[in-house]
This record gives C-alpha cells, sequence and structure tokens, in this order.
C-alpha cells in the first residue's frame, strides 16, 4: 500500500535538493552575465551549442515544473479543499507542460 | 483590586454566544480558578472539564485569548494585564460538546489509527519471547523514544495545528509523536503496518514545519521534530528497499 | 444504548482567530506565499523566453523591452522571493533530514539573513 501524497513529497524534495544548486548556479550566472549590458548577439554567441548548460537547463525545468506543481496541489488542498486523485493527475500534467515550456526555451537559446 | 472581566463562550453544537462575566480578582489565581468561580457562584450551567488541578491529567484545556494551554498552569497574570479581557473558548478542531467542553473522540480516534499502542513482538515460533529486551538507556533509539514519551494527551498541540483545521483525515502532532516512539522502540514488532499508517496527506507527509505543536506543548515535547523523525525514516526506508 | 453523538458544523463563534506569531510560523507562511508566487510566475516565464528565443531579432526586441525599470522591478522582486523560497526550503531540508531540534530560531533568523543577502548583493549587480 502507498498512501497517497508519500510520493509526491519524496519528489518535491528531491527536486528540492537539485534546485537549490540550480537557483544559484543560474542566479550567479545571470549576475555575471549581465555586467555591461546585455545584447542578442552576445547571448547567442556564449550559448549556441553548449550542450552541457543545454542539459543542465532541460533538467532544471523538469524539477522546477514538478515542484512548482507539487506545491499548488498542496495548497489547493488545504486552502481550498481541492483533492483527489483525478486532481494529482491533472497537477502532475499541469507541471510536465510547464517544463515543456521551459525545454522549449533552452532548445531555442541554445539551438535555435 | 478590581475585578477580572472574563468573555466566555456559551452554546452548543447549535450555535452559542460570548458571555461577559465579572469575577473578583486575587493575588495568586489560575484561568481554571476563574471558570470554577463563575460556574459555582454566577453560572452553575456552564459546563467545562478538569480533574487534577496540578498539571498532571491534561483534561483542563482551554483556548485562553486565542492559545489552546492547560488552565490549570495558567496564571491570569500571565494572559492579561490589569484592565485587559480575558477571552475563554472550547478548544480548536474538536466538536464542541457544550460550552467549553470538547468531545475528545476524534483525537483519541487518531491515536488508534496512527496504530499508538505497543504490540509486542514474537518469539520465533510465535510464542511470547522468554527473554526480556535490553534497551541501553543511552542508546539513539531509547534516546528518541524517551524525548516524545511523556505526553500526556491533553490536545493542546492538535488544537494548536493548522494542517488539522485544513484537512480533518491529518492524524496530528499527538498521534503522530507516540507512533515515533513506537518506531523507536526496539520491543516492538508492528512497526511495518504502523509507518503505511502515518505515511500520505494523513499522515506525516502534509506536516509543513510551522512547530505551532513544538511552541505550544505544555511538557515541552517536540511533536514536529517527531513527525520529520518519521518523514526521514520512511523517506530512506522507501529509498533503499526496506520496506 | 446511547443514541451516539452526532456533530453539525462547529459555530464558527466558537473559535478565535488564533495566536500564530511564533517565528517559526512566520517561515512558514512566507515560504509558502514565495513559493505560491513562484509556482504561478514560472509558466509566464517560461512561455516568454520560449517566444523570445525565436531569432536573434526577436530577442533582441525583448531585451530591449525589458530595459524599463518596471520591468527591472519586478526582476528585484523575483530575485527576493528566490531567495526567501530557497531559505526557508533550507530550514524544512534541515529540520527534515538533518533532525535539527535546537537552536530553530537561529536557524529561522540565518535563513531570513541569507535571504536579503543574496537580495542585496543582485541589487548591487543590477543597479
Amino acid at each position: 500500500m502507498n498512501p497517497r501524497g508519500a510520493k509526491l513529497w519524496a519528489i518535491q524534495r528531491i527536486t528540492a535538493a537539485f534546485l537549490g544548486l540550480a537557483v544559484m548556479v543560474h542566479l550567479l550566472t545571470i549576475m555575471l552575465a549581465v555586467r555591461g549590458g546585455l545584447s542578442a548577439a552576445e547571448i547567442l554567441g556564449r550559448t549556441r551549442g553548449a550542450e552541457l548548460w543545454f542539459g543542465f537547463y532541460v533538467l532544471f525545468a523538469l524539477c522546477a515544473g514538478l515542484h512548482g506543481a507539487i506545491g499548488l496541489r498542496n495548497i489547493a488542498g488545504e486552502w481550498l479543499g481541492l483533492r483527489g486523485r483525478g486532481l494529482d493527475a491533472l497537477w502532475l500534467g499541469i507541471g510536465l507542460v510547464t517544463a515543456g515550456f521551459g525545454m522549449r526555451a533552452a532548445w531555442g537559446l541554445y539551438h535555435g | 483590586m478590581a475585578d477580572l472581566k472574563i468573555r466566555i463562550w456559551r452554546g452548543d453544537e447549535t450555535g452559542g454566544a460570548m458571555a461577559d462575566f465579572s469575577v473578583p480578582a486575587r493575588e495568586n489565581q489560575t484561568i481554571l480558578d476563574v471558570v470554577t468561580q463563575i460556574q459555582r457562584e454566577q453560572a452553575p450551567d456552564l459546563a467545562y472539564r478538569f480533574a487534577c488541578r496540578v498539571g498532571m491529567c491534561g483534561s483542563c484545556a482551554m483556548e485562553v485569548n486565542g492559545r489552546a494551554r492547560w488552565t490549570c498552569r495558567t496564571h491570569v497574570k500571565r494572559v492579561a494585564g490589569p484592565g485587559e479581557v480575558v477571552e475563554i473558548r472550547p478548544l480548536a478542531n474538536l466538536p464542541v460538546i457544550r460550552d467549553l467542553a470538547t468531545d475528545m473522540a476524534p483525537f483519541f480516534d487518531k491515536w488508534a489509527k496512527a496504530q499508538g499502542s505497543f504490540q509486542p513482538k514474537d518469539a520465533p515460533d510465535g510464542s511470547v519471547p522468554a527473554e526480556f529486551s535490553v534497551v541501553p538507556p543511552n542508546s539513539k533509539q531509547r534516546m528518541e523514544a524517551d524525548a516524545g514519551i511523556e505526553c500526556i494527551g491533553c490536545g493542546v498541540c492538535y488544537a494548536s495545528c493548522d494542517i488539522v483545521a485544513w484537512n480533518p483525515d491529518y492524524l496530528g502532532p499527538a498521534a503522530m509523536n507516540r507512533a515515533w516512539t513506537l518506531v523507536n522502540d526496539v520491543r516492538d514488532g508492528a512497526n511495518p503496518q504502523r509507518l503505511d499508517a502515518v505515511s500520505g496527506d494523513a499522515g506525516c507527509h502534509s506536516c509543513h514545519s510551522t512547530q505551532s505543536c513544538t511552541e505550544r506543548c505544555p511538557k515541552n515535547l517536540d511533536p514536529s521534530s517527531a513527525i520529520a523523525g518519521l518523514k526521514r525514516k520512511l523517506f530512506w526506508d522507501s529509498l533503499l528497499g526496506r520496506r | 444504548m446511547a443514541e451516539p453523538l452526532v456533530f453539525a458544523r462547529k459555530p464558527p463563534a466558537a473559535r478565535s482567530p488564533g495566536d500564530r506569531r511564533h517565528p517559526t510560523y512566520v517561515a512558514f507562511v512566507i515560504h509558502r506565499i514565495s513559493g505560491l508566487l513562484l509556482a504561478l510566475f514560472l509558466p509566464l516565464h517560461f512561455w516568454a523566453l520560449g517566444q523570445a528565443l525565436q531569432g536573434e531579432a526577436v530577442l533582441e526586441g525583448f531585451l530591449r523591452w525589458t530595459d524599463n525599470p518596471l520591468f527591472k522591478f519586478a526582476e528585484w522582486g523575483l530575485v527576493v522571493l528566490l531567495a526567501l523560497h530557497l531559505a526557508g526550503g533550507l530550514r524544512v531540508m534541515a529540520l527534515e533530514f538533518l533532525g535539527w531540534r535546537a537552536g530553530q530560531k537561529d536557524m529561522v533568523a540565518a535563513t531570513a539573513g541569507i535571504a536579503v543577502a543574496a537580495a542585496i548583493l543582485f541589487l548591487l549587480n543590477v543597479g
């Protein structure tokens, strides 16, 4: 038997551990990049073909999408009384679609 | 000394209202003394609950100025300055029977749901073990159990917990504190079922570490850490395939 | 045999607003509200970036559009939210996975400090 919520809790904590590091890396690279202003050519010149960074951002988007959706699921259950297996599946779907948008953005930055 | 201004909830499950009382102030006076004075001298039909009057039985807990407390161990001076009104209400998160008396049944039903009773391990052949278990007092598990074992079931933590208010199925701090003491009891044989019972949305995974239970426990226990212990054990046991 | 007690919904007046002023409760509220705002912002962030990254000319236009002060302010708010949520998350994970008991109030203070420091650092860089 696996009570509802236990697996989602574990996913949220595992993604949190990755996001904790990823957010710091993300903010630090932005801070370094914006020194002296941004231009499109400069950004794309740096990012295109950087496969490792592309992989990092794909994983980042997946974790952020899932982490946020599980959080919204908990808030909806506790503050609005919206609970149930069907809703859990819906939230998971929303998380994956969100992650998909993030991956699309990463593709545009590194390959587009 | 000026009289104390007291407001008390009067009513049952169908409704009611706050009622004002005036009680002679004394040098040393607990909230329970005040409620008893009102019942004996002013409102003989006032319903409330108490037994020992000295902080041992855990039956006199009420909401005093928005905070769950043992009324027998709360001096009036601690909750209200001179001239300030003291508001007394029944414990939150429990059905009101009448006035200040709540029905504690849902609270104790959840102890049973969390498998809060000791289940001794059988000997390998299924009989009662012949030997006593040896539990060194300074072993890690014994100390974890010790940290939560003094709970007397007063319901203060349960009434202070927002998760209980948000999810009526949530087991609550006291039941899971009890479960954690048994998870650390090496003589107990029912932990696989107990860990299932405290898992998920109705169990430890809904706790958000607001630590209201730990903050309010009149015995200075730490149910929030006990619940964190359950999460930790469930996480590693599941990940490493131990359950 | 006695009838079992059946209770209707509690009369609302029997309930007080309740006293929730302890630091760990405040830490929870900050963590939840910052998380809620970030989760609502995330799809917007991804979608807008995805649109902007259709090519160099579009991206350049998007970047010039984000140069206005209102956008800079919103960006700063976002970093503050991230820092607060990250700090609150470290508090929760330390309690859950490391079993910290003592010094919990100090931990709340320390996480708030980290959050503010990160925000100021960002402000200095962007400003």
